[in-house]
């Protein structure tokens, strides 16, 4: 099967093993980095995952609050930090218990959604561990984690 | 004795662990027996009503008065200038100069939560939409302990509309911590949120879905009726089908135990017959008057005029 190959790099950082389609929203929710350059592979074939993206970026070693924040949308993810061609580290992606200001609230109603003020969502402690659930600060309703959408900008 | 809650708002009952919860039910026995009169003379509450209600408003409007306080009331938001443009956060810090406390009722869930990060004083919320309306959960668990002298253990009945109903999910909360045996009595559709049920069963509460009350009457400390709306129902033929298992008559409560006790947060529409507003069993007009003294113990406790 034809696969599209995207090329090794020298320093930087791959993110590997998210979930098809799922690219974009990734870069969304890091944010900034528009300097930085990008490949981006989509709709890979994987075992694991069906589809999967992956993510390059050169020139730039992810922080431990930016791997956090993949979490929200591709808890799946793999993250390797490359130095000189080489793998440096492996980074494990870990859910946040806390998603600030980078979601928006899915009630219509929500106070976050009629005036012109942060988000914040807690993660949400239920019976059942195996779920990923936040909590609205303000209207405390509770949503999985790949309901909340992604702010722009 | 020095009495403080370790919030200065009442927002939600997620807030409130159980110390805070027995302060307030003791606090409200206090002063409607007399033996603590909090003096609120020379302090203004600003009653914002956002979203109308009489009863509410009302309540808060006595309980201040009661302990010679004064209230500021705002009904509905034409009389402010939310209308002009204002932003809300702006109309929140132009009124928190003008009082001591603000008491809000919202239409817009997170509102109450949001005035409480925007002002310097306490916030009381009196209803966020569809989310919470913690005072309510209040004055119905000091209704609970007036009844039967404890909150431990106790079976309570919660019936009607178990989904839309904020009051019978905040007064789940509230029971948790003491030990409950519940009984959701619901039709199919209406029933109690799953993950209200999951924070029950994480915190060790037993629970049992019913979709009539006729069997588990018997069983029963406390019967808390809501209403089952008719806007509910998507056929409205299954409303009139289902309508009279979730109206409470004296033949529905003739095998009730002697202590059983009939609460209904107010208004009442039909769900329960007036034929039982004489039996003893029926408390919801005196829930309501406690409803004052709980509201006193909330302004009071806040303001720190309790001493
Ligand atoms: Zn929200």
């Amino acid at each position: 099967m034809k696969q599209l190959k995207v090329d090794a790099i020298k320093d930087g950082t791959v993110i590997d093993h998210i979930p098809g389609g799922k690219a974009v929203q990734v870069l969304k929710i890091l944010g900034g980095g528009k300097e930085a350059t990008v490949s981006i592979g989509m709709n890979l074939n994987s075992s694991k995952l069906g589809k999967k993206d992956i993510v390059k970026i050169e020139n730039h070693e992810l922080s431990a609050d930016q791997v956090n924040r993949i979490a929200i949308i591709a808890p799946t993810a793999s993250i390797t930090i490359i130095r000189n061609y080489d793998v440096a580290e492996k980074r494990k992606v870990e859910i946040p218990g806390k998603i600030d200001n980078i979601t928006h609230c899915p009630n219509p109603n929500c106070i976050t959604n009629k005036e012109d003020i942060r988000t914040l969502f807690d993660r949400y402690r239920g019976a059942d561990d195996d779920k990923t659930e936040f909590m609205c600060h303000y209207c405390e309703r509770i949503y999985p984690a790949d309901g909340l959408k992604i702010k722009v900008g | 004795m020095s009495i403080g809650l370790k919030n200065k708002h009442i927002i939600s009952m997620r807030d409130l662990d159980r110390s805070d919860l027995d302060l307030l039910v003791e606090t409200a026995g206090a002063i409607e027996e007399g033996r603590i009169k909090p003096d609120m003379a020379g302090r203004i509450a600003a009653l914002l009503f956002f979203e109308p209600s009489t009863r509410t408003s009302f309540s808060f409007d006595s309980a201040m008065k009661r302990m010679g306080g004064e209230t500021l009331l705002m009904k509905g938001t034409g009389s402010t200038s939310v209308q002009k443009g204002e932003s809300f956060s702006d109309t929140l810090r132009t009124i928190e100069r003008y009082c001591d406390i603000i008491v809000m009722r919202h239409a817009v869930e997170g509102a109450a939560r949001f005035a409480s990060e925007v002002v310097g004083l306490p916030v009381v919320n009196a209803g966020d939409g569809a989310n919470q309306h913690p005072t309510q959960a209040l004055l119905d668990l000091y209704s609970i302990k007036k009844t039967h002298g404890t909150l431990e253990k106790l079976k309570i009945g919660l019936v009607g509309d178990l989904r839309f109903g904020r009051t019978v999910h905040s007064l789940a909360q509230a029971l948790a911590p003491y030990n409950p045996e519940f009984y959701f009595i619901s039709p199919g559709f209406l029933e109690m949120p799953e993950h209200i049920k999951a924070e029950l069963t994480a915190g060790g509460v037993k629970y049992t879905e019913l979709k009539e009350v006729d069997s588990v009457v018997p069983e029963l400390d406390i019967m808390y009726v809501t209403r089952v709306q008719r806007e509910r129902f998507a056929d409205p033929e299954d409303y009139e089908r289902l309508k009279g298992s979730y109206i409470i008559t004296l033949d529905t409560i003739k095998d009730a135990k002697e202590g059983m006790r009939i609460l209904h947060p107010l208004p009442r529409v039909d769900e329960i017959a007036e034929e039982v507003d004489a039996s003893p069993h029926a408390y919801y007009f005196e829930q309501a008057e406690n409803g004052v003294y709980m509201r006193q113990a909330i302004l009071s406790i806040l303001t720190g005029a309790v001493k």
